[in-house]
């Protein structure tokens, strides 16, 4: 049998004091966000008052003159009485605890502790796991790049383009495009535009053909940005150094790893200026040229499958 | 009378000694630590362990060794696109002795692989991953996987064209898993591209978040070593375990000694259920 601790601790009375305390620390606290100069100084002064008030009712006991306590005497009990009364029976029995009740100060105590506890944890980690594991669902980042007149590209002719995703991130957004004008298609420009990054695990793919460094052309379209062309001739489609995969010029795989076609660029003509814009993930391409029909899905990592039986392991992609 | 003369103290030695003991006794009364130091070394161990046995702190070591340089590798380093590569030829080039610290970093990381696929192979070859070791290998496996993310994640701070390339396959390659993969490499690279923000992600990873979860499970490892005693090797015919196992009433039951704990003497068949 647990022991029964019967001692009162002598506490002082419940007042009101610590909540007004709390209610004028709130007030200053919401004050300095809201407003400094009024609400904060009204808070700060309610919670001076109450805590002089609460200091003064708690320390009550310990000001002024110690009461006068007469020492008590007693005779000293005669040896060999009696057995001790146990303290639950006899006249002055203690009342047996209510069933159920005796252990609710501790339940309750431990019942908080889990509970703030919780709590605070949660406070904590939510927002930290929120700030790492955040950017898994973030949007593909908008980009508009303007790569100059469209006069820089001769119909037939493909180019290298080396450009900045994002002039003001600098080297690191750093890409390239393979671009073919492929003449006025209805009245309007049409452009191949091809990314490099590599279907299979994103490495750059390189033009089976040579290129001219003598024709390159170098100038800034504004922002920051630096374009770079480079005449070259993928007579042989496009492969990666990486692990073999093979393209041909509209970006269809014909051997390797790869498990689609090459990812390309929407584009839009401004003012007689090539602007890209989104990039998105191809399926294949039937066709060539302006009359290519391109089968095209959102965009996806390298290596994903997006079409056939296997796009099943890639039902939710990130926002796009 | 040559013991007497040995065994007797001259007054200069007993002040020296308690000169010197004065410390260790005011540290040990405090804290329990000298105790505690004294029943984690000197432990007892099958008399037949050899140098096999060695791997495991070998591989402490070694990470001890990488925890060391790359605290001193991050007072140099700089995890910005436009001044990690900088930095690290700053570091390689111009620092006192920061090409051997480096070097040290960049080896010593190839040596923590290596011998923790030593160590793994030294306890599955002596079957020390059975009861009631389980546990103890899962733990290890962890580490082996947390251990090899650390490369990874190391891999890409020198901000050459190796790392920039190797990483973006790696991370495609984390991309092509089945479901949560686009998820993850999403998570990896902090964002759709590959940008600013996923070098200073991965030197965070390298030196904040990996390496604490690498002492920590390392930590509950040399605990449970040190719980269940070291496995004597196969051929071994001598009993293996903490002393606790020792001191207990005891009978191999004709079990090979040192692979699994003795069952004690009391211990009634079919206790647990295990046979009709």
């Amino acid at each position: 049998m647990e022991p029964e601790h019967r001692d009162q601790p002598h506490l002082p009375g419940p007042t009101v004091y610590p909540i007004g305390f709390a209610a004028g620390v709130a007030t200053l606290l919401v004050g300095l966000v809201v407003s400094p100069t009024v609400i904060a100084p009204i808070g700060g002064a309610i919670a001076i008052v109450f805590a002089f008030l609460w200091v003064r009712d708690a320390t009550r006991d310990y000001r002024g003159e110690p009461e006068h306590i007469e020492p008590e005497v007693r005779e000293a009990p005669a040896p060999a009485t009696a057995p001790a009364v146990p303290a639950d029976v006899g006249e002055a029995a203690m009342p047996p605890p209510a069933p159920g009740e005796r252990f609710a100060r501790s339940r309750f105590l431990e019942g908080a502790t889990l509970g703030l506890g919780g709590v605070i944890g949660g406070v904590v980690t939510v927002p930290v796991l929120g700030m790492a594991l955040g950017p898994a669902f973030g949007k593909q980042g908008k980009h508009r790049v303007d790569l100059g007149s469209i006069d820089n590209f001769p119909q037939g002719d493909w180019e290298i383009a080396h450009f900045f995703l994002h002039p003001d991130e600098g080297e690191v957004t750093r890409r390239t495009a393979y671009i073919r004008y492929n003449g006025l298609l209805s009245g309007k420009p049409s452009f191949t535009i091809i990314s490099n990054r590599c279907a299979h695990l994103g490495c750059p793919v390189q033009p089976n053909g040579p290129s001219f460094p003598d024709q390159t052309k170098n100038f800034g379209t504004g922002g920051g940005q630096e374009v770079t062309l480079i005449k070259m001739l993928p007579a042989g489609g496009f492969g990666c150094p990486c692990h073999g995969g093979q393209y041909d010029t509209e970006g269809n795989r014909t051997a390797g790893p790869p498990v689609r076609s090459l990812d390309r660029y929407e584009y839009a003509i401004d003012n007689g200026h090539l602007i890209l814009g989104k990039t998105y993930s191809v399926a294949h391409v039937d066709g060539t040229g302006s009359t290519a029909v391109i089968h095209r899905y959102g965009l996806a990592g390298p290596g994903q499958h997006i079409d056939g039986w296997e796009q099943i392991f890639y039902p939710l992609q990130p926002p796009h | 009378m040559a013991i007497a003369t040995r065994t007797r103290k001259s007054p200069r030695r007993e002040r020296l000694e308690a000169a010197v003991n004065y410390p260790i006794d005011w540290l040990e009364e405090r804290s329990g630590l000298i105790g505690g130091i004294r029943y984690f070394l000197f432990r007892k161990v099958p008399g037949d362990t050899n140098w096999f046995h060695t791997l495991g702190s070998a591989t402490l070591t070694a990470f001890l060794v990488q925890a060391v340089t790359g605290v001193i590798l991050a007072m140099y380093y700089k995890p910005e696109p436009k001044t990690a590569y900088a930095s690290i030829q700053h570091i390689t080039n111009d620092v006192t002795l920061g090409w051997l610290v480096r070097g040290m970093h960049k080896w010593g990381a190839s040596v923590f692989i290596i011998l923790m696929f030593f160590h793994m192979a030294r306890v599955f070859l002596f079957g020390a991953y059975k009861y009631p070791r389980e546990l103890n290998w899962i733990i290890g496996v962890m580490l082996l996987v947390i251990g090899m993310l650390e490369g990874f994640t190391g891999y890409l701070l020198p901000w050459d064209q190796t790392a920039y390339w190797a990483t973006i396959v790696g991370i495609n390659l984390n991309g092509t898993a089945p479901f949560l993969g686009p998820y993850i490499a999403q998570f990896l690279r902090g964002g759709a591209e590959i940008g600013p923000d996923t070098l200073a992600r991965f030197y965070s990873m390298h030196m904040l978040l990996i390496p604490g979860a690498i002492f920590a499970l390392i930590g509950l490892h040399l605990y449970l070593v040190v719980r269940l005693g070291v496995s004597s090797p196969p051929w071994s015919k001598e009993a293996a375990g903490a002393d606790w196992v020792e001191e207990q009433e005891v009978s191999t039951d004709g079990r090979r000694a040192g692979l699994t704990r003795p069952v004690p003497r009391n211990y009634v068949r079919g206790q647990r259920g295990d046979s009709a």
